[in-house]
């Protein structure tokens, strides 16, 4: 994949920040839209953006505030509470102005996702505000035309995918080898960064983005946002069992 | 006047998901979920199990501690967080959510050492404690001796297991005597029905070990010793007596610790004993530290037993401590440290 510098856009590196012009003027004075943080962290894109939710039919429904993403698999526990806090600042907002949390559900790496799934709850918990969660791959295929096959590196040389037809996810979420996934699945194109980096086993043509999107998340979160639905405890997507054998028969300590 | 500070503390360094609210030197609320349930059939804690648990007990533990506080998020002066030492993913959980409260209230958030909040703790229970102070600490996870200049910021370490945690030979010696996990209370159970008999190794106290660890621990040989011990007797077609392994290990387990704890005290002339961490409820400790310390006129500072295992009223305790010393916070970026040295009372500032 080639970088790619319009903003919105994501690329690898140490830190990509994108926030949108003007926001002091988006961010609030809407009547009607309400302010909402997005995060997700089910992928090495720790990803935190602040939307504004509308509920006029002339304006788009979700926009993007700020956001910031920083592609690194190591330090979701550390980078996500500094960008949640930077895209509040950059959007001129403060906590008390939020009036709910999105939240990727995954699937995903289990370290990495708790960062982010917990920091959901404990925002929705500490401002009274409904938490609602999104499966994250969902977050890369929504709003996409034709049959896509949607993968995110699982490690263990497996992807975490799902297939789309026409934005909607028709199979999956499921954890599985490539090979296996590329004899059972049909699509006409695949995206993620598991499908990137499986390509050749796959054999579909790859299209951006690398990363669940921050904006898809909050158009899927939408319609509950503006219906003030109850929140969620929201259940992170595993996929996987945790990896625990119980001991077989002790050694013995005698020769 | 200022009023003593009010701390929220969060600890998930191992299986416990502790969440306790403190104002100075006064425990307000002590809120534990623990997953020892789901790690017994293991043997152990499992790190990924146990991390599943903290992540769904959090944000409610958060919520009882208030409740019983009868305080908000918005009284509160700070928010501590165990930072490390302890299991990587499942300090992560209680760290993201530490830092997601502090940011949410606008709060300082202070990422401690799990070690020094053991000591820390005794404060609740004792009150202020007196500098320096020696500092026995014993669990599943450690065995440590520490020397404590300032608790807010400068420890000394003396020595530590250098093989198994103490905790951890009482689960390897109750599971070889069919006892279960964790192995701490049900041996302390059997041993009271046994009688000391059987003379098993204190490790690390022969005179060519002292040199070099004089205040270091090791169970490995004491474990084997009570497993051939054992496995002798059942080759035999002897029965085994239980209550008597129980009570001749553990008397072997408790006779080092105390002694080394009280040698401690005597060579760097402190009078202030402190024992925590899970073993520390263990009643023979409880009761052969006393008489020890008592005969070499050392002040003995044991919480009671509740306090002594995994907590979060321990982090509360030294982040009010911290707070009220005028310590610096943490970062929101404070990472984790699954072995943060004791020489680190604090992260990420
Ligand atoms: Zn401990």
């Amino acid at each position: 994949m080639s970088a790619d510098a319009r903003p919105g856009s994501l690329r690898i590196g140490k830190l990509i920040e994108v926030v949108t012009a003007d926001v002091r003027h988006t961010a609030v004075g809407r009547v009607g839209a309400v302010l909402v943080m997005v995060v997700d962290s089910s992928t090495p894109a720790v990803t935190a953006a602040l939307v504004r939710v509308g509920d006029d039919a002339d304006e788009p429904q979700v926009t993007v505030v700020a956001e910031r993403v920083t592609v690194d698999a190591r330090a979701h526990g550390e980078l996500l509470a500094p960008q949640i806090q930077a895209v509040l600042a950059d959007g001129g907002a403060a906590p008390g102005d939020l009036a709910a949390v999105v939240a990727g559900t995954g699937p995903g790496p289990f370290t990495g996702l708790r960062a982010g799934m917990v920091t959901a709850a404990a925002l929705g918990h500490a401002l009274d505000i409904p938490v609602y969660g999104v499966c994250s791959l969902d977050g890369i295929g929504h709003g996409r035309p034709g049959r896509l096959l949607v993968a995110t590196d699982a490690r263990r040389k497996e992807i975490y995918w799902a297939v789309y037809d026409d934005g909607a996810r028709v199979e999956g979420p499921a954890v599985d080898k490539p090979a296996d996934v590329a004899a059972q699945v049909h699509a006409a194109a695949a995206a993620g960064d598991g499908a990137d980096r499986y390509a050749a086993v796959l054999g579909l043509p790859v299209l951006p983005p690398l990363y669940p999107s921050a904006r898809a998340l909050a158009e899927l979160a939408a319609d509950r946002v503006r219906a003030k639905a109850p929140g969620e405890t929201l259940t992170p997507r595993y996929l996987r069992r945790p990896d625990a054998v119980a001991p077989g028969a002790r050694k013995p300590a005698l020769p | 006047m200022k009023t003593e500070p009010l701390v929220l503390g969060i600890e998930t360094s191992c299986d416990e998901t502790g969440v306790g609210i403190v104002r100075g030197h006064t425990l307000l609320a002590d809120e534990v979920a623990s997953s020892v349930e789901e790690h017994a059939r293991f043997g152990g804690v499992v790190p990924e199990v146990a991390s599943r648990a903290h992540y769904e007990a959090m944000v409610p533990t958060v919520q009882r501690a208030l409740d019983t506080a009868g305080i908000t998020l918005a009284d509160v002066d700070a928010i501590a967080v165990t930072a490390g030492p302890g299991l990587a993913g499942a300090l992560l959980v209680g760290v993201a959510a530490a830092k997601a409260y502090a940011l949410a209230a606008g709060k300082p958030i202070y990422g401690v050492n799990h070690l020094a909040a053991h000591v820390a703790v005794d404060t609740l229970e004792h009150g202020p404690l007196p500098e320096p102070a020696i500092a026995l600490l014993v669990s599943g996870g450690h065995s440590s001796l520490l020397k404590v200049d300032d608790l807010a910021g400068r420890v000394e370490p003396l020595g530590a297991t250098i093989d198994d945690a103490a905790g951890e030979a009482f689960d390897k010696v109750a599971r070889l005597l069919g006892l279960p996990f964790p192995g701490g209370p049900p041996i302390d159970r059997a041993a009271r029905d046994g009688q000391i008999v059987i003379p098993f190794p204190r490790g690390l106290t022969a005179a060519r070990d002292l040199a070099e660890h004089r205040f270091d621990f090791s169970f490995s040989g004491l474990k084997t010793a009570v497993a051939r011990w054992v496995e002798a007797r059942q080759r035999a077609g002897e029965p085994v007596p239980v209550n008597d392994v129980a009570a001749s290990f553990q008397e072997a387990v408790c006779d080092v610790l105390t002694n080394k704890a009280v040698d401690a005290c005597l060579d760097r002339g402190v009078r202030t004993l402190v024992i925590g961490g899970g073993v520390a409820a263990n009643s023979r400790i409880r009761a052969l530290a006393q008489e020890r310390c008592d005969r070499h006129g050392i002040t003995l500072r044991v919480p009671r037993p509740k306090l002594c295992t995994d907590n979060g009223a321990m982090v509360a305790a030294l982040g009010a401590h911290l707070v009220a010393a005028g310590a610096a916070p943490g970062r929101l970026g404070l990472p984790t440290d699954s072995a943060m040295p004791i020489t680190l009372v604090t992260a990420g500032q």
